[in-house]
């Protein structure tokens, strides 16, 4: 009586029906899935860019500006600090690491040592001289944690970005330490993308010096003022102004912006402020009337616009002989707020959707027939019992890693169509294992039942320590590789484990099933 | 009942081994070519690696190369290259790295995107600068070798250090005779070449390993016989599941060469030679490599090992 543990069977049964379960809406298109009752599975797996089209930017966060716009910050901060507590210094300015001047008056430093652990952190490294000399840096710990809040913001505002864009199922990742990945399926010219990343997007509302008047004197740039380009396309005469550095009303205070049209007609963008904002904005306008007030943009005069009333509202315009377009994009960028750095694009790879459907029917003409072809030489060495068994692990094998990648969420690429070819490889492997070893035994005069019981259990070791050595490398490919590397690691790594299943349970169960019905004694069905 | 088809006779007796001078011969050869080919040539690095922008449109009639060719080459981007893509109307255009950074590739596509019009088909675009290309090469290498040495341990630990150092040296090789094949036939060095890699040190590990644990047992069983005689046994009883499972291996992999399209085929073939190269390096490296050395049993066995000598002995007393 050839007996199989009751367990057995009911795993087998339960892990090949939920593999075809979770599996079945990739043999189907879109359109079919939506039409099955809710209750079935209806998840297909994701496609990567380069099978189903679209767009992937590679962004570099510019970490060297954080810092460097950082310091600037804080030496104009300790400027007004030490005008209030009259301290006298001289040559106070950063080089992009630490920040130096000198003191008039030695007694100071201890004062001075208090205000600047205030405005960079207790534990910033400050280095007094007995001639005065002072360098200041921040501490390591700070300095990270500056970075690693850039990132996140930035992140953040890339994701606003992209939404007011209205892409749909955008992906947007840090990857490494300053790198941002965005992928656009479906995006074929990710030029408007581009277009809004590339601008910081940082908003200030500043008044234009008195001495600008002149556009000859330029310079020699008053103290407190500085010279800037201006933006405005066509009319304008200037090609700089200056302004001064106090900011009035700043991008954070906005709480709206829209594109919509002036007076005249033109283009222009309307904006919200927050209370603070309308508040300051009221103030402003109010004592200056009659005065220019620049609207600045990532340090670019947009337009300068002389202030005829208080406007109390905290709601303008900003005009500018703006596009349609352009005005569209200035209102994105304004609503969804600035970036803490500029980015640069370090790589962009687009698919066209033509080539990615091309690419995946070839893909499963090619999968298709490597199958086929699989099957036949199969059962061609092994006879129809073992062939058919060894068949079924194999077709087995892909349903069940087609649900495997479909649950965890993992993104099907070509070279992980690659990976699937070489897990076919594997999944022979182990069953050509057993059935080798089982026709060992059977020439060194086992009978038919242990030698089938025999040869699993002896195999079972090899298969362990070749699949174990594999998934070992697998694994540390996924924690040192990057993209397309780590992709092909997870296929590989969960069609090991699949191909270590169907080998073990399902063959064996198909294969003990017959030798049921045929009666335990009787020959084996494989060649000696 | 069909049984099955018997590819190699019941028991062959090929003494692998005893080639083993003249595979080490070939194999050093090989991968000295390789070296110094790599050295000579270099390698013909894809966008990948070295930055620079690459295309591939579709024209709507079969399209001029010279006339594009002309078109492109003065925009003055440097070298252009152009080429037939699976068929007349595909177009592959790769444009060198350009200098002035990243900035200066993304104005590079624009302008070649500009120059060719709208009514070309852009099938697929990618730029890539210099930063990333530098950082894939140290990252991939990085992460092979980390792998190498992960496998090293994980063999030492389950049979002796002498086989994990003998399929070590036989990964290297599988993965420099890649590397020559990318070397002496200039084909394109790209991620493509580095899963080929991959795929190949996968594969080759498997192989060898599944002769190493035969290794293993046929040293446990038979405890007198000189090790040059195991090794050839142990080759030889496997060599039918060799056989076996590299052919299906390399039939999928020739499925998806020649129906899976240019781009799949691109991925297939470093994938079918690492195939080959493995197979052969497991039998004629990785197993006679092994006679270097003095092999010792480990004394404390395996528990999920039978001991053979036992199971003769219970037959025995059973008869």
């Amino acid at each position: 009586m050839v007996y199989i543990a009751r367990w057995r069977i009911i795993l087998v049964l339960l892990v090949s029906l939920a593999g075809i379960w979770f599996a079945l809406p990739n043999f189907f298109s879109k359109k079919d899935i939506q039409s099955w009752p809710s209750f079935f599975y209806n998840e297909q797996v994701n496609l990567g860019l380069d099978l189903q089209g679209g767009s992937s930017i590679l962004l570099e966060v510019d970490l060297k500006n954080v810092i460097k716009e950082y310091l600037s910050a804080t030496v104009d901060e300790m400027r007004r600090s030490f005008r209030k507590e009259k301290i006298g210094y001289v040559g106070l300015g950063n080089n992009n690491k630490e920040i130096h001047f000198s003191l008039r008056n030695i007694d100071d430093q201890d004062t001075v040592k208090k205000l600047l652990k205030k405005l960079m952190g207790q534990d910033a490294v400050i280095d007094i001289g007995q001639n005065g000399k002072v360098t200041a840096q921040i501490s390591d710990d700070t300095r990270k944690e500056r970075l690693k809040m850039a990132i996140s913001q930035s992140i953040e505002i890339v994701r606003r970005r992209i939404d007011e864009m209205g892409t749909k199922e955008p992906s947007i990742q840090q990857q490494g330490q300053d790198r941002i990945l965005i992928q656009l399926p479906g995006v074929d010219d990710p030029g408007q993308v581009k277009n809004l990343l590339g601008k910081t997007a940082k908003l200030t509302f500043r008044l234009v010096h008195p001495q600008n008047s002149s556009s000859t004197v330029k310079s020699r740039v008053p103290l407190g003022a500085e010279l800037i380009p201006s933006d405005e396309k066509g009319r304008g005469s200037t090609s700089h102004y200056i302004i001064q550095k106090r900011v009035d009303v700043s991008g954070e205070m906005l709480v709206d912006a829209q594109p919509t049209f002036d007076q005249n007609g033109q283009p222009a963008v309307s904006f919200s402020l927050d209370a603070k904002g309308a508040r300051r904005f009221a103030d402003v306008t109010r004592k200056n009337i009659g005065r220019p007030f620049a609207i600045i943009l990532d340090n670019k005069v947009i337009s300068a616009p002389v202030i005829q009333s208080e406007i109390p509202s905290g709601s303008g315009i900003i005009t500018g002989n703006f596009s349609t377009a352009e005005a569209k994009d200035l209102s994105i960028l304004l609503r969804a707020g600035a970036l803490p750095a500029p980015l640069d694009v370090l790589e962009e790879r687009t698919v066209g959707p033509d080539l990615g459907a091309d690419s995946i029917e070839a893909g499963k003409m090619a999968t298709v027939v490597a199958i086929i072809a699989v099957l036949v030489f199969m059962l061609l060495f092994y006879g129809p019992v073992f062939g058919i068994a060894a068949n079924a692990a194999l077709v087995m094998n892909l349903v069940l890693l087609f649900a495997a990648l479909s649950l965890i969420g993992a993104t099907l690429t070509l070279p992980g169509i690659a990976g699937i070819a070489l897990t076919l490889g594997m999944a022979v492997d182990a069953n050509v294992l057993i059935y080798e070893r089982i026709k060992e035994e059977v020439s060194l005069g086992q009978a038919p039942m242990s030698a089938i019981s025999v040869g699993y259990a002896r195999a079972m070791g090899t298969i362990v320590d070749s699949n174990v050595t594999t998934l070992i490398g697998a694994a540390l490919l996924y924690q040192f590789g990057t993209g397309p590397v780590k992709g092909f690691a997870v296929t590989l790594s969960i069609g090991i484990l699949i191909s270590m299943f169907t080998a073990i349970s399902l063959t064996r169960v198909i294969v003990l099933w017959w030798m049921k019905a045929k009666g335990s004694t009787s020959e084996l069905p494989l060649i000696k | 009942m069909f049984k099955g088809i018997r590819i190699l006779p019941r028991q062959t007796k090929i003494n692998f081994v005893k080639l083993r001078f003249m595979t080490y011969l070939i194999s050093s050869i090989f991968v000295f070519g390789s070296i110094t080919t790599y050295f000579i040539k270099g390698l013909n690095y894809g966008i990948d690696f070295r930055g620079g922008v690459m295309m591939e449109v579709r024209t709507s009639e079969p399209a001029d190369l010279s006339d594009m060719r002309t078109q492109l080459g003065s925009l003055g981007l440097g070298d252009i290259a152009l080429q037939e893509y699976g068929s007349p109307q595909d177009v592959l255009i790769r444009v060198e790295q350009q200098n002035g950074g990243e900035k200066a590739q993304m104005a590079a596509v624009q302008l070649i995107k500009d120059t060719l019009g709208t009514e070309i088909e852009y099938r697929r675009v990618e730029s890539v600068g210099p930063k990333v290309g530098e950082e894939l090469v140290s990252n991939s290498i990085q992460a092979i070798l980390w792998a190498l040495v992960a496998m090293l341990i994980y063999i030492w630990f389950r049979f002796e250090w002498q086989f994990g150092l003998c399929a070590i040296v036989a990964l290297a090789h599988d993965a420099f005779a890649i590397l020559g094949l990318y070397a002496v036939f200039g084909l394109e060095f790209n991620l493509t070449a580095i899963v080929g890699i991959l795929i190949t040190i996968g594969y080759s590990i498997n192989d060898t390993v599944v002769i190493y644990d035969r290794i293993r047992e046929n040293l446990r069983k038979y405890k007198k016989k000189p090790v040059l005689e195991i090794i050839n046994k142990s080759i030889n009883e496997t060599l039918t599941r060799t056989i076996l499972t590299s052919s299906s291996t390399l039939l999928a992999l020739f499925s998806l060469y020649f129906f899976g399209g240019e781009v799949i085929a691109n991925y297939s073939l470093p994938i079918l030679v690492g195939v080959a190269v493995g197979t052969y390096s497991s039998i004629f490296l990785a197993a006679p490599l092994l006679l270097s050395f003095k092999l010792k049993v480990r004394k404390d066995e395996d528990p999920d090992m039978p001991d053979f000598n036992k199971i003769g002995a219970e037959k025995a007393a059973k008869s």
